[in-house]
């Protein structure tokens, strides 16, 4: 009977917390999804019409016709700078436009002269500027092949699944189901257009990892979809989500990258309606020894992985990025959309949440409890109970009276608080908001001409139309200090629910016949939370006049989203696995631009055990956005509630993370400058080592810490890799050397959390650490130099006010630091920049050292110093004691 | 970075004027530990781990583990720093709350190098802790003044409580007499009707019918039938048969018995409650007594809420709606040096996919008894905060707590 019972708990819990998948579509449930994947790999019905082309300076325009159904498209290409290649396919005279996405470019791309090198009745060659890169037109049937020397790097069309749904009156021709019509169970999607989606495929010849397209709680590495649905890209409210499939979450970014030892490429497909993607690939599914003995046997194909894009409507526009390096690619999709915001410094620090602080005496409290538990903290969150009725701008009148009162107290600490704005709004004709967006007639319109209106947190409920620019002003303009009353400098803010989550509409979002103006909802969904995000920030920066850097979390996405702030996983649960994808999911994200990413400390369902929620603390601690958060209906979580034992645990995680917060806030300025991912995996790193190509248990901060946290409950020991061939790494903790190119087996207890510095390495740290991150400014630094075994190093210290944005007006101290020929020096990189800081060095700590006999230190103004020193010669270490010297200036340290 | 060494004499007459005897220590250091710190003597790390030259105390570097050599600075990750605080409480603080611009120490001397500016709020504060203190303090003596008399008030409660119970287990032997009499009375009379019961069986597995046992012609009427309906209206029959055979004398003597049974069951039930309430755990000297079938109310924005102490607390929404049940009495819970500062409240209500309701109830000193505050700090787990006098500690001497915070 015990078994029995076991069995039928298992799978009654199951059912109450897994996702319920039957609230949202399989590829068989959307229509255009089912009609397009019922399209196999044939010879496409697509041909060029070479007569049509015209190539000027900047673009090839050419026709193609479907000699099927006649209808004629415009293929428009083009060269860009950086190394990209952007092909656009539109209908060449639609019978009313199709959507093209707007806003995510930050500008036109500028192009580079394209030129052509042949030409004849089978179709043209193109050079793809300076570098051997050509791009072939084939017209018949048509396809593209871009080329570098004789390697095909990528070929568009060469399975014939280009298929492009020309907009038509609905009795033109025959109807299939779902083409003018679609029910998903209780809801009918009216679809005046009629069939308007979009496809094409890419092969990737030698490509055997493909990576990106989140948001999906998936691994790192993507995989192939032929025995399941595709991966699906459509922002969505899935309540208690699923691990390791392709279903949608809520955030999408349409790009993914693709990489093997060689070269680094990635592909963006510029569309913001539902999209779902294809992987397949020759050499999923064999063995390495299937892989071994097809090379003995001779018998091997070239590893290729082909991917196809399907969209339900706008057009085919698609950003190539040739790399050939990981941070080419990166820094060819910054060029594009934008690089991560540089967001003010307490942001990097760590943020405490719940769902909810009850009352203004709980917030009071909960401060207290940290300063009590001398734990650090920088911001302190309030969730939708705040507010009154659920009425967003607005605060409970008895539990959240005097707001201003309690945002004092927490700037007196130097502390700040984050208040949730959704963008569902109360239709209550006593709301400010509501009658105001109603009145100026910015609610999205249902299929009827109404104001739409779904069901959401306060029950009945409009939603802006975040696509109007004039609806965006006035969005942020509610954000000024006399429109939010109650707000002050120290507010900022969090937008939750902006897939957009409508609980009674399909699939728990609006319906698609929705509509913006112009558009239908369906052309837009995946941009929504975008731009919601994106008026609330302009929104922060407009209440200061521009000078303050916003901090705005945000759940839903897309590309470009970046540009504005931070995202998390969502709402994902206190279970080991949901710890574990948290590194793939913000690894996924890091490499397509969105590097501010981190997952609900403890896990925001269900309630952790002590052991899940320490390491759940440390591994959000190496994590780029440190928050903890929970669910009303769990048992309180604060880090003091465990235990005094726990509570030491917890703060020594939070503290680690504010020792570091020098390097951290590096980590994202160089981020915003170059649109490298913060959080990175290693490959991008050790581009050529395959062994990284698909770790996703460990990853990079920057270029120089590699974490491996751990994520399995009762752990005796994690097994890290460390690459590099010839390099060392240093056990933050010990200091003790290991060798590059293993995998180390790494005992661990409760405290441990498996950090290492590579060798070669300068790492700045704040060890003072104090109760929030403005604390620490002026304070000194800690030089942490890991040699390399030629005994170098290298390393950046960045330094500003931490919060304007008058580092824009080159209001900042950025230095190298390096050590050479015994020489430790800081160097200015920015000798046009101007900033002065109290902060100077109190400690060099230097890692793999000899003892010197004599330690020298000799400043700018000529003057010579001896240093004094420590060295530990078992573990080769050589600290500097009080060398003293302002971190803004130059300076060198000589050892002999 | 290089103010190691301060008067503090002088400091305080520059910010304060507040009048102490000061003597000269390093920035940081307590009175008690200023041996520690000899001037002209290396210093050695309070460890025990390393010795240093004396002006590497409070030079900004931390070269002690433990700490020790900076008191008064923030180089330390594990230091503290000592608050004098004249005329108020000396206290330590970590010293990474040492000039970070937030003013922790009330004589402002945490905040010696930060620009922040700090306010002396020492003798304020010293004087509202003073009231507060000399408040609780009266408030103490007149709650242990009403507490005793609650402990008397449960002493003869007790007694009384014993001798009902002594009264009560004496007339029980009555009840027990009695019922045994009417049982033997009842028996009695029952016998021809048990007799006439048998027989009326025994025809009834012969003849399936009652007349044979019965006057009634109402029953003759009903002989057995092939059909289903008939069966059941036999059935019926019989039973009308059985009420018809009941005499009045062994109806009589039944009820007598059920009456004498039942009044022995109520001695029971109020031998246990009495048992329970005697042998209950109302504090030590059973102060908590008093509350014992009690109830106190607290009404909040929206509820009504509701303390029956060592028995329930419930919730009830204040514009009508059902009663919820926020936790039945569980146990005293407080620490292990106080046990009956907290009592716990458990298995209430189900939250939806969350746990049964349960309430915590923090008991202060109070002259009366009150139920002051309520908070639900986890969903379904709820807090209350409820003074009574029977909490109240005698006050040791309220002179010597005042003299306790003077010190520096």
């Amino acid at each position: 009977m015990a078994p029995v019972l076991v069995l039928w708990l298992a799978v009654c819990l199951s059912v109450t917390w897994a996702v319920d998948r039957g609230n949202f579509k399989t590829c068989d449930q959307s229509a255009f999804c089912k009609r397009q994947r019922a399209l196999k790999p044939a010879e496409s019905p697509y041909r060029a019409l070479l007569e049509t082309m015209e190539l000027t300076n900047t673009r090839l325009t050419l026709q193609l016709i479907n000699d099927n159904n006649k209808v004629r498209l415009l293929l428009e290409l083009y060269r860009l700078q950086g190394n990209m290649t952007r092909v656009k396919i539109n209908e060449l005279k639609p019978l009313k436009p199709r959507y093209e996405v707007p806003d995510v470019l930050i500008r036109e791309p500028p192009t580079e002269p394209l030129s052509l090198l042949s030409q004849d009745e089978n179709g043209v060659v193109l050079s793809l500027g300076a570098e051997s890169q050509r791009v072939i037109v084939s017209a018949r049937p048509f396809r593209l092949d871009i080329m570098e020397g004789r390697d095909v790097l990528m070929s568009l069309n060469s399975r014939g699944l280009l298929a492009f749904e020309h907009l038509r009156m609905q009795e033109e021709e025959k109807v299939e189901d779902g083409m003018w019509e679609e029910t998903f169970k209780s809801h009918s999607d009216s679809k005046p257009n009629g069939p308007s989606a979009v496809s094409l495929d890419f092969s990737l010849p030698g490509v055997e990892h493909v990576y990106g397209i989140p948001e999906h709680a998936d691994t790192l590495r993507l995989k192939t979809t032929d025995n399941g649905d595709p991966y699906r890209l459509y922002n969505l409210d899935v309540f208690q989500y699923e691990l390791y499939n392709p279903m949608a979450l809520y955030g999408a970014v349409p790009v993914m990258l693709a990489h093997n030892a060689q070269r680094t490429t990635g592909i963006f497909w510029l569309n913001a309606a539902e999209t779902w993607v294809d992987i397949s690939s020759n050499t999923a599914g064999k063995t390495v020894f299937g892989k071994m003995l097809d090379y003995v046997q001779g018998s091997s194909e070239t590893p290729q992985t082909d991917v196809r894009w399907i969209s339900e409507s706008g057009i085919i526009d698609v950003f190539i990025m040739l790399g050939p390096t990981p941070n080419d690619v990166f820094s060819q999709y910054a060029s594009l959309t934008g690089t991560q915001s540089f967001p003010p410094l307490a942001a990097v620090g760590y943020h405490q949440c719940r769902w909810n602080y009850n009352d203004q005496e709980d917030v009071t409290s909960v401060d207290a409890g940290f300063d009590e538990h001398d734990i650090p903290y920088d911001y302190i969150w309030l969730d939708i109970e705040h507010t009154d009725g659920k009425r967003y701008f607005t605060w409970d009148p008895h539990k959240f009276a005097t707001p201003k009162e309690m945002l004092q107290g927490l700037m007196d600490k130097k502390r700040k608080m984050v208040a949730i704005v959704d963008p569902h709004i109360k239709v209550d004709s006593n709301y400010k908001i509501h009658n105001e967006i109603r009145s100026r007639g910015f609610y999205i319109k249902n299929k009827d001409g109404g104001d739409y209106e779904g069901w959401c947190w306060p029950g009945s409920a409009g939603y802006p139309d975040f696509t109007r620019a004039d609806m965006r002003e006035w969005w942020a303009s509610m954000f000024a200090y006399d429109q939010y009353e109650g707000s002050m400098e120290n507010l900022y803010t969090w937008n939750d629910m902006n897939e957009p989550s409508v609980f009674n509409g399909p699939e728990v979002t609006m319906h698609k016949d929705a509509v913006h103006g112009a558009w239908e909802h369906r052309d837009v969904h995946n941009l929504y939370g975008f731009y919601v995000q994106m008026a609330t920030a302009e929104g922060l920066i407009q209440r200061s006049g521009g000078v303050e850097r916003p901090f705005v979390l945000t759940r839903a996405f897309f590309a470009g989203s970046q540009r504005y702030g931070a995202v998390w996983t969502g709402d994902n649960a206190a279970e080991w696995e949901h710890l574990k994808i948290s590194i793939p999911m913000c690894l996924s994200l890091g490499l397509v631009g969105i590097s501010f990413c981190g997952a609900d400390v403890g896990g925001f369902f269900k309630s952790p055990s002590t052991e899940l929620l320490v390491r759940w603390y440390q591994t959000g601690a190496y994590q780029p956005f440190f928050r903890a958060h929970a669910h009303l209906d769990t048992p309180r979580r604060e880090p003091w509630l465990f235990g005094p034992e726990n509570t030491a645990l917890i703060r020594e995680a939070v503290r680690q993370r504010y020792a570091l917060l020098p390097y951290w806030y590096q980590q994202f300025y160089h981020a915003h400058r170059t649109g490298q991912p913060i959080m990175r995996p290693l490959w991008v790193e050790y581009p050529q080592d395959p062994a990284t190509f698909a770790l996703d248990d460990e990853f990079l901060i920057g270029r120089d810490l590699l974490v491996h946290p751990v994520t399995e409950e009762g752990a005796r020991g994690v097994t890290a890799y460390l690459p590099g061939k010839g390099e060392v790494w240093f056990d933050v903790q010990t200091f003790q050397k290991h060798n590059g190119a293993q995998n180390l087996y790494i005992p661990v207890t409760m405290s441990s959390i498996p950090v290492f510095q590579r060798g070669g390495s300068i790492i700045p740290k704040k060890i003072r650490v104090r109760r929030a991150s403005s604390c620490m400014m002026h304070d000194p630094y800690t030089l942490y130099v890991a040699l390399n075994p030629q005994r170098t190093a290298e390393g950046k210290l960045y330094i500003d006010d931490g919060h304007t944005f008058n580092y824009e007006k080159k209001e900042f101290i950025h230095r190298r630091l390096s050590f050479t020929n015994n020489i430790l020096s800081s160097v200015n990189l920015a000798p046009d920049a101007q900033f002065t800081t109290q902060s100077w060095i109190e400690r060099i700590v230097i890692l793999g050292a000899s003892k010197p006999s004599t330690v020298t230190l000799k400043t700018a103004d000529g003057k010579e110093s001896q240093l004094e020193f420590d060295f530990d010669a078992s573990m080769s270490v050589l600290t500097l004691r009080k060398p003293g010297m302002n971190a803004g200036v130059d300076w060198n340290v000589m050892l002999q | 970075m290089c103010c190691q060494y301060i008067l503090l004499l002088l400091l305080l007459g520059v910010s304060g004027g507040v009048s102490a005897v000061e003597v000269q220590r390093p920035r940081g250091v307590p009175l008690s530990k200023r041996q520690f710190y000899e001037e002209d003597k290396p210093f050695t790390c309070l460890d025990g781990s390393r010795n240093i030259p004396f002006d590497r105390v409070n030079d900004d570097y931390c070269d002690c583990q433990d700490g020790s050599d900076e008191p008064g600075t923030a180089a330390c990750p594990n230091g503290s720093f000592h608050c004098t605080n004249a005329g108020f409480r000396p206290g330590f603080i970590p010293s990474s709350r040492i000039n970070d611009g937030i003013c922790d120490c009330c004589d402002t001397t945490d905040e010696y190098n930060s620009g922040a500016a700090c306010q002396n709020t020492c003798r304020e504060l010293g004087r509202k802790e003073r009231e507060s203190l000399q408040k609780m303090a009266e408030i103490a003596k007149e709650g242990f003044l009403l507490k005793q008399q609650l402990i008397q008030e449960a002493k003869r409660g007790l007694e009384d409580k014993k001798a009902k119970y002594a009264d009560v287990q004496l007339s029980k032997n009555e009840f027990e007499k009695r019922v045994e009499a009417l049982r033997t009375v009842k028996e009695t009379a029952e016998q021809p009707e048990k007799e006439a019961k048998e027989r009326h069986l025994k025809a009834w597995e012969g003849k399936l019918g009652c007349e044979s046992i019965s006057p009634s012609t109402v029953c003759t009427e009903h002989y057995i039938t092939d059909s289903i309906v008939s069966l059941i209206n036999i059935f019926l029959a019989r039973l009308s048969c059985l009420d018809a055979t009941y005499n009045s004398t062994a109806q009589k003597a039944r009820d007598a018995f059920d009456e004498a049974e039942r009044a022995l069951r109520e001695v029971d039930d109020q031998i246990k409650n009495l048992e329970k309430e005697i042998s209950f755990d109302f504090g030590p000297t059973a102060e908590f007594a008093y509350l014992y079938s009690q109830c106190y109310e607290l009404t909040s924005s929206e509820y009504i809420y509701r303390l029956c102490p060592f028995n329930r607390v419930s919730q009830k929404p204040k514009y009508g709606g059902s009663e919820t049940n926020l936790g039945t009495w569980g146990q005293w819970a407080g620490p292990e040096d106080n046990p009956y500062s907290i009592m716990k409240y458990e298995h209430g209500t189900g939250c939806w996919q969350g746990p049964n309701r349960s309430t915590t109830i923090k008991l202060t000193c109070g002259k009366e008894t009150v139920l002051t505050s309520t908070s639900e700090p986890s969903r379904c787990e709820y807090l209350m905060e409820f003074t009574s006098p029977a909490v109240c500690q005698e006050p040791s001497s309220l002179d010597s707590v005042l003299h306790e915070h003077e010190e520096l």
